[in-house]
This record gives C-alpha cells, structure tokens and sequence, in this order.
C-alpha cells in the first residue's frame, strides 16, 4: 500500500480523517485544559502568600 | 464490629486523604501517559493499516476503532461518576465527590466523540449524518446529562452541597443506560446491533477485534488520566486554604 492510497481510505478519506481529527482534538483539549488550569491557579495561589507575608 | 481489615481501611484512609491523593496522581500520570501512547499507537497502526477493508463498507468502517470504544466509554464513565456520586452521597468522602464531578467532562467528550464519529460513519453508509432513532436519541440525552451534572455543579457555590444536588441528577440519570444498550434489540432502528457485546460469538473477525480492543484498552487508560488530572485541579480549587495547599504552594515558590 502506498503512502496516497493509505490517505485517500478507498474514497472515504473526507469522514475517516475528520472523525479521527475530532477525537484527537477534543482529547488533547481535555487533558491539557486542567493542566493549564492548576498550573495558573498554583501561580496565583503563590502570588497571594507572597503579598500577605510582606 | 470490622468488617473492613486493617490493611485495606488504612490504605483507603490514605487514598482518600487530599495531599497524598493529590500527589501520587502526580506521580502516576506520566506512567499512565506512556501506557496510553503505546496502546494508542498500537491501536491506530492496527486499525487503519494493518486491519484488512471491510467487504461491505470499504475503509469508512475504519471510523469503527474510535468510535465503537467512544461509545463504551460514555457508558462506562457515566456508570463510574454515578457509583462515585453515591458514595459521596452516603459516606460524604470529599474524593468521591470529586472523582464524580472530574468523570463528568471527561465522559461528555466521549460521548460527543461517540456521536460526531458516528454521524461522519453515517452519512456514507446511511446517506443521512443523523436520525431520530431510538440509539442515537437516546446517547444524545447521555450527553445532556452529562452536561446537566457539569452546569448543576458549576451553579451551585458550595460545592458539597452541589456535589450532592449532581450526584442525585446521575443517579436518576442511571435510567438511560439500560436504554442506550438495548435500544437496538428494543427498538427497530438504522443502527446496526451490536458485534462484539454478544453472548455467542462477536461476529468481527479477529484481524479487525485486536485493533477494537486495543483501542478500548488505550481510551480507558486515557480516561483515568484525564480524570486525575481534572480532580487534581478540582481538590486544589477545593482545599486551596487548607494547610497542605498552602505548604505545597511555599515548597513550589521556593
């Protein structure tokens, strides 16, 4: 199988790709949110004690 | 009375207490990681090069690998954020109440995966991206509940008292479950029954079972680290004026 054939999925290349596309987005986005979320909420929480300790 | 040995209550104990919770998630997501991506690799290699086209629906069908284990984990996750809402009900254990509501996010996108991936399968093989039959209606009000648990939460203040309002809200949502899984057997509909959850033999040829199953596999190790790295988050917004919050937060800024 050749690398264009593989891409082109027989004509079905359109609703194989995108489907996988979704999914792949929608996963990534799901993990990396919460981990971006704590991580600026762990800055903030540091921003906060350093003000009341001076 | 004991009914609980020692070890086991001790070991609970410490699981569920926050800061050890907190960081042995930590330590376990990047082992989880490497596990998925093998898996996932695996599975992607499997499904969409080496598993032969199918006679019937050419390569299209190939959507099957992630949508089919999309599917199960919708189901599987709603069962689990049910099982910890309860227990957060019962025994009012904080880490209950944050592993139901971090299922919550992570079940709503399968469920959507599993609904866009099975709209982009129907459309060549169905000729319509959708249909008001009894499967597809039925995940599709999964996905309401889903995200009914996650507007109820982010309604309520405290979150103790919208833990419990959310873990009523998935209980009665329970009802759907058995629905979504018989509908095809139930309901006469476009959806084709089910090939591999049979009692007799799975009727997909093991060249194409491996990949499926693969998959699985890989989407529910993808589940816990997305759930623990959600309920991290969760537990820090919770506690963040608990004493271990604020140690954490001093070691970090050192």
């Amino acid at each position: 199988m050749t690398i264009e054939s593989f891409f082109a999925m027989r004509g079905y290349a359109f609703y194989v790709w995108t489907a996988y596309g979704i999914c792949g987005v929608v996963l990534v986005i799901n993990v990396l949110m919460p981990l971006r979320q704590r991580l600026s909420f762990l800055q903030e929480l540091a921003r906060k004690q350093q003000r009341q300790q001076l | 009375m004991k009914f609980i040995p020692d070890p086991i209550g001790k070991f609970f104990h410490r699981m569920a207490s926050p800061p050890h919770f907190y960081a042995l998630a930590g330590q376990m997501i990047p082992w989880l990681t490497g596990i998925f991506l093998v898996l996932l690799g695996y599975g992607l290699f499997a499904g969409l090069y080496l598993a032969p086209t199918d006679y019937q629906q050419g390569d299209s069908y190939r959507i099957i690998y992630i949508h089919v284990p999309s599917a199960w984990m919708s189901l599987f996750i709603y069962i689990v954020m049910a099982l910890a809402g309860a227990i957060g009900l019962i025994w009012r254990i904080k880490l209950a109440e944050i592993m139901a509501i971090s299922s919550a996010s992570v079940g709503a996108s399968f469920t959507f995966i599993a609904l866009v991936t099975g709209s982009l399968w129907g459309k060549p093989m169905w000729g319509t991206w959708w249909v008001w039959d009894a499967r597809l209606t039925s995940e599709l009000i999964l996905l309401f509940l889903y995200l009914g648990v996650m507007g109820l939460y982010n309604a309520i203040d405290d979150k103790r008292t919208a833990s419990k309002a959310v873990a009523i809200l998935a209980l009665v949502g329970v009802v759907n479950i058995p629905i979504i899984h018989y509908s095809v057997e139930w309901w006469n509909t476009l959806h084709q029954g089910p090939t591999v959850t049979k009692m007799d033999k799975p009727s997909i040829h093991i060249s194409m079972l491996i990949p499926l199953l693969t998959m699985a596999v890989a989407f529910k190790f993808y589940y816990v680290i997305a759930v623990l790295q959600r309920a991290r988050l969760e537990l820090l917004q919770r506690e963040r004026t608990s004493a271990w919050v604020k140690k954490l937060v001093m070691e970090q800024s050192k």
